[in-house]
């Protein structure tokens, strides 16, 4: 095994920059991505409970639509093909003046994608509530807004804070399959380093030093936030 | 021009080639990641603190890495290792089965944890040793239990073989990708991928709703 | 005030209500017994309509449950409910959990929800525990800031759903006496319970159910002297063997 180090080349230009930039664009995707996929995914994973059946109906296919569809499938129908059998004003404004394109097009492929895990976990956290909460509820005259607005979201929101957060975490790690439509996240920036300098190595320690720093901080500062949420019996 | 349809039937034994090699590396992967991870959850719950520790590490850090940059890492490892250039077949099979063992660790080990002690005190009690309550008593029961979930994680892998994309190794996606761009046809091969994939991945997820329901009966 | 004519429930193929009809009147104290997986659960539910039915009808104070045009949720908050696991709103605070829907259904202001709230609670004697969440307190103590969650709405008729079935024995007493003191001052209501100390002092009719069936409906009296049908008296010689 000959392997020429050089970890130097890390800190030298452009490389330090690709990398500051790469790690930018992954923190840039995973963040706007992360935040369509809590709101659409709330919204989602609720209806997906609601008693009316042709919403819940309608929840429960966009679900199962999304997370049966590899993301890089997903990546590259909004990127190739949804411009082209969108109606064509929509395709035409896509294709000449969206700004960013492939950053956008990466934020709402993997903010849809991550919706449907989102609205699982939702689901999940308002169908552990006893059923006699909604109805003690619905005994004493609430609607059903009511009742979710004042009753079953407050609590649920408690079970689901910790699975978002892990959904942040993939949703991070997921923003590196933006490299395949073009963004320069880590990933790429770190394989674009091996590619023009030859120190494979250096480059992917650095990529990977980068995600699980990253990694460890969000997972520390959530642990934080969790333990602040009062406990619910 | 041909149509969609007369250019799918034609390339279709090269798509059907793909198709085996993505079903195959899911197959391979999830055999050799199951035992991998079986061995990695025995340690994380043997009780002594520098294997388990050791188990802990492996699982976290594989767990914080992208698999596209676990891909790339195996693409330029393996070869270097072995001194010699290796299809990206085998380096993908590397990369993918050492990422899915440390993902796969943390449902058997759930599962393990699901086994109520008072099972492992019972068999301890009769005078069964460690590894014969783990054998007989312990993991009949967790794998029962956590088959659901191994299988619905196959699903997942199986969409993730897909990611062998970034290095060019012919899968399915690859294959519809190949053929897409030499007849100009991104459109309709990417829908025709997304619904194959779809078929294959919601077929099979109903499947596992179905054994998981006959399951707790 | 609430009347139930022939009423049918299925859940899928099993027939959990056959052609139940029971009256209570104002200010009567109807008592529910009868094995368990019986209907009694089911049959006070649907009476606010938190269960559905397929067949028959039921009047509470003129209202059709259940029908095209009712408003149920109105309905629904003029029936107080206790039920058997308390369901108190964990996140929220003993006087919160009666304030809630003094404020959102009632549109009461917060300063009087909170004064009819602390009234309740010192009628339950629970004055001093109005800040705590549920899970601070013991089982009856929940159960009877269930009780003064249900009574805030100023019902018309209160439904309970075993109330007693999950305390522990010591607890049982203090969340009875609130029911007793509650009937003596003239509350309509339908107890489902297997308390049959409770029954014999309050109650004025005793319905005594079997698979889905009313089997016996009877005074009070006559239900623990001379019940008329076989399976009740089996059970009541099960029941009170012990007494």
């Amino acid at each position: 095994m000959e392997y020429n180090w050089d970890w130097s080349i890390l800190v030298q230009e452009p490389y330090l920059w690709w990398l500051i930039t790469g790690t930018g664009w992954t923190l840039a995707v995973s963040a706007a991505a992360w935040c369509i996929a809590v709101v659409l995914g709330t919204l989602i994973g609720i209806a997906r409970t609601l008693p009316n059946r042709f919403v819940a109906g309608i929840a429960t296919a966009y679900t199962e639509l999304f997370r049966n569809v590899p993301l890089l499938v997903q990546l590259f129908l909004w990127y190739f093909v949804a411009p082209e059998i969108l109606p064509a004003p929509m395709g035409h404004w896509i294709k000449r003046d969206l700004p960013l394109p492939e950053f956008a097009t990466a934020v709402v492929g993997l903010g849809l994608y991550t919706a449907a895990r989102v609205s699982i976990q939702v689901r999940a956290g308002i169908q552990s509530l006893r059923r006699g909460l909604a109805m003690a509820g619905y005994a004493q005259g609430m609607t059903v807004a009511q009742v979710y607005r004042h009753i079953l979201l407050p609590v649920a929101f408690r079970v689901v804070i910790p699975p978002f957060t892990t959904e942040f975490l993939t949703v991070f790690k997921n923003s590196s399959l933006a490299l395949t439509i073009g963004v320069l996240e880590l990933t790429a920036q770190s394989g674009q380093i091996s590619e023009y300098s030859f120190h494979s190595f250096e480059a992917f320690t650095a990529a990977t030093a980068i995600y699980i720093l990253i990694t460890m901080t969000v997972a520390a500062a959530m642990s934080l936030v969790e333990r602040r949420l009062p406990a619910v019996a | 021009m041909m149509s969609d349809l007369q250019l799918i039937l034609q390339s279709l034994p090269f798509l059907l080639e793909g198709l085996g090699l993505s079903l195959l590396l899911t197959l391979l992967v999830a055999v050799g990641g199951i035992l991998m991870a079986l061995v990695l959850a025995l340690l994380r719950l043997s009780g002594n603190r520098a294997l388990s520790t050791l188990a802990a590490t492996y699982v976290n850090f594989f767990r914080s890495m992208p698999l596209i940059l676990v891909i790339f890492w195996f693409f330029f490892l393996v070869p270097l290792v072995i001194g010699r250039p290796v299809g990206s077949f085998y380096s993908a099979l590397i990369a993918f089965t050492l990422f899915e063992a440390a993902h796969y660790t943390e449902i058997i080990r759930a599962g393990i944890l699901s086994v109520s002690r008072g099972q492992g005190w019972a068999a301890a009690a009769t005078g069964l040793t460690y590894g014969q309550s783990l054998r007989y008593v312990i993991l009949p029961q967790a794998f029962r239990n956590m088959t659901p979930l191994l299988l619905t994680q196959g699903i997942i892998l199986f969409q993730d073989t897909s990611l062998v994309f970034v290095v060019s190794l012919s899968d399915f996606l690859t294959s519809v990708t190949i053929v897409a761009r030499n007849e100009g046809r991104l459109v309709s091969m990417y829908i025709f991928a997304a619904v194959v994939y779809f078929a294959i991945c919601f077929v099979a997820s109903r499947f596992v709703h179905q054994f998981e329901k006959k399951a707790v009966r | 005030m609430i009347s139930l004519r022939n009423v049918d429930k299925w859940y899928g193929q099993f027939h959990t209500l056959k052609k139940c009809s029971v009256d209570v009147s104002r200010g009567e104290v109807l008592v529910i017994c009868g094995p368990s997986g019986s209907g009694k659960s089911t049959l006070v539910k649907c009476v606010n309509g938190l269960e559905s039915f397929q067949a028959g009808e039921i009047i509470v104070d003129g209202v059709s449950v259940g029908a095209l045009g009712t408003d149920m949720p109105k309905l629904r908050a003029r029936i107080g409910m206790v039920f058997q696991s308390f369901e108190l709103y964990p996140h929220m605070s003993v006087l919160d959990n009666i304030c809630l829907a003094q404020e959102k259904v009632l549109n009461r202001s917060r300063g009087d929800a909170e004064e009819r709230a602390r009234g309740l609670l010192e009628r339950v004697g629970l004055a001093e525990h109005e800040k705590k969440l549920p899970s601070q307190l013991s089982g009856g103590q929940q159960q009877r800031v269930a009780i003064a969650r249900a009574l805030a709405m100023d019902p018309i008729a209160m439904l309970f759903d075993e109330p007693t079935s999950a305390l522990d024995p010591e607890m049982i007493n203090e969340v009875l006496e609130v029911m007793v003191q509650l009937a003596q001052d003239g509350m309509t209501m339908m107890v489902v319970t297997h308390e049959m100390g409770f029954a014999r002092k309050v109650a004025d009719r005793v319905i005594f159910m079997d698979q889905g069936e009313i089997v016996e409906d009877a005074d009070k009296d006559a239900f623990f002297t001379a019940p008329s049908s076989d399976r009740a008296k089996t059970f009541l010689s099960r029941i009170l063997a012990h007494i």
